[in-house]
């Protein structure tokens, strides 16, 4: 495996986060702390109720931290920003907007001249395979199709890093190994920074370079599990037995958890 | 607040309907039992009329009737007056109902201040109104255009209002990480994911407004069809007052399908399920 190039691009520095959860205090993180380096693919996973949406909320600027502190290169993060690249599981596309009005939106938020839009447009429609279907609404559009779109959106704003929240959890299958080896392609091009949540130990270790295990009650990380596995990640490896031997270990640290509150 | 741990996704099962020819057919069958529960009612109709059931006009009579008063252009008259009082108040009341229902969608303060005002007077219905707009605005055209914006008014705000409140959360802060504003997600995502609410708010509101239209024109009128009623029923002139009604059943089913076309453009994106 290469070096990670560092100083880390992301830092969760002692984060801890709380909700009122009907009417009682819920710790959904304690004490998080995790570095990803630039250019890093990190994927996230663990039972439910480990606090990965909160860690990916708290990146996205959707939520504060209780204590603590997220910092993108060095600075607090304060707020969404587009410099944040979020997918969303429920893909989120606007239903009133076609496929390139969608993957248009932040650029008309950030008043991108019209030529240069188009550009872009054309650009990341081509990326994600959708060019057929600029003018589509979503509710044309498959799941799979659906999500590309959302990357397309993400990638138009050219956001420094990718927060991506069970992606392709809704997705058969199929499509998921597809959607996963098409995220892997662009990824390998442009090196950008992902964290990816997901709940399938087998995606997880398919797509990192490390394998962050998450525990539950309160949410913290419980192991962090390299991935020492060449890219591009090929059909050979997923069926390899180096491959099954991480997957292995991740799944032990995913399903035998010791649990301090039952 | 984001959900700390999301519920899995519940699969959509999209209902397998008609389509294309199968479509048409169902569409054609509606067609052919829309027209023959018409028909049926007529006939039905004539033959009371011909039993001579409490001087029940017939058709043949109402329609004699319908010709004259179109010749004479006091149909015409008489339902443009109407038209444009339900135009008027109903245009009022969803302009002034829909920055309302916004504002309370949008800001709790807004909302605890007019959320009171807005269901009490919900309780009251229109109509009842209709003595003191008199005694304050006269008998002119304001006190009745008035109680026609209240009816519109109080039925748009509160589906405006509860299409702001149930904006999909995933929706607006799609648009945030994307760099929206506050002003921007409101204009960008609020009002079009709104809209459909909206638009069957304004169609309940037509309703609403067309119906206290006629109840108010009762009341004192020198023109509109509720005034010919009144005065027909004066005389005794059932076949007008069946023209009357008529014509105000036909005039109300216009404007709906109108704005049913109109709301079937503009929310053409939804996923209907």
């Amino acid at each position: 495996m290469s070096s990670l190039p560092s100083p880390d691009k992301i830092v969760f520095d002692a984060v801890t986060c709380s909700f009122e959860l009907a009417g009682q205090p819920f710790l959904a993180i304690d004490q998080v702390s995790l570095g990803i380096a630039d250019g890093e693919f990190v994927t996230l996973v663990g039972p439910s109720g480990c606090g990965k949406s909160t860690l990916m909320n708290l990146a996205a600027g959707l939520l504060e931290p209780s204590a603590g502190e997220v910092r993108l290169d060095g600075r607090a993060i304060a707020g969404p920003s587009p410099e944040r690249g979020v997918i969303f599981q429920q893909y989120a596309l606007f239903p009133w907007l076609t496929v390139s009005q969608n993957i248009e939106f932040g650029l008309t938020i950030k008043h991108t001249p019209k030529r240069e839009r188009d550009a872009i447009v054309r650009k990341c429609l081509d990326l994600v395979g959708l060019g057929q279907f600029a003018h589509a609404l979503p509710k044309t559009l498959s799941g799979g199709m659906k999500q590309r779109c959302a990357i397309a959106r993400a990638y138009a704003v050219n956001p420094q890093i990718l927060l991506m929240d069970e992606p392709f959890g809704a997705l058969d299958a199929l499509t998921r190994v597809k959607m996963q080896d098409q995220l892997l392609d662009t990824w390998t091009q442009d090196k950008r920074t992902v964290m990816f949540i997901t709940h399938d130990v087998e995606e997880a270790v398919y797509l990192a370079n490390r394998v962050v295990v998450m525990a539950a009650g309160p949410g913290r990380i419980q192991q962090i599990i390299p991935v020492d596995l060449p890219y591009p990640r090929t059909e050979a490896i997923r069926l390899s037995e180096a491959f099954l031997q991480i997957k292995n270990a991740v799944w032990r640290a995913v399903y035998h958890q010791t649990t301090p509150l039952a | 607040m984001s959900d700390p741990q999301p519920d899995p996704p519940t699969p959509v099962r999209r209902v397998a309907r008609p389509k294309g020819a199968a479509r048409q057919a169902v569409h054609r069958r509606l067609l052919l039992l829309n027209l023959s529960a018409a028909l049926l009612g007529l006939a039905l109709w004539a033959f009371f009329s011909y039993l001579k059931l409490a001087g029940l006009p017939g058709p043949l009579a109402v329609l004699e009737r319908a010709g004259q008063l179109i010749s004479n252009g006091s149909l015409l008259n008489d339902t443009l007056a109407s038209v444009r009082r339900v135009l008027i108040g109903f245009a009022l009341g969803t302009l002034l109902a829909i920055p309302v229902g916004f504002l309370m969608g949008w800001y709790t303060v807004a909302r605890g201040l007019m959320e009171p005002y807005v269901q009490f007077f919900r309780t009251i219905p229109p109509l009842a109104m209709i003595p003191l707009a008199i005694v304050f605005l006269g008998i002119g055209e304001v006190p009745k255009v008035f109680v026609i914006t209240l009816a519109a008014f109080l039925v748009s705000v509160i589906s405006t209002y509860q299409g702001v409140v149930n904006v999909d959360k995933v929706l607006i802060n799609a648009a945030r990480v994307l760099g929206a504003s506050d002003a921007q997600v409101f204009r960008r995502v609020v009002i079009p994911a709104s809209s459909p609410f909206i638009l069957v708010g304004m169609r309940t509101g037509l309703g609403a407004a067309w119906s206290t239209l006629v109840a108010a024109e009762l009341i004192a009128a020198q023109e509109g069809l509720g005034h010919r009623m009144q005065q027909a029923q004066v005389y005794y002139d059932l076949e007008t007052i069946f023209v009357a009604l008529i014509t105000i059943g036909l005039t109300g089913l216009v404007m709906d399908r109108i704005l049913l076309r109109l709301e079937a453009r503009l929310t053409a994106w939804q996923e209907r399920r």
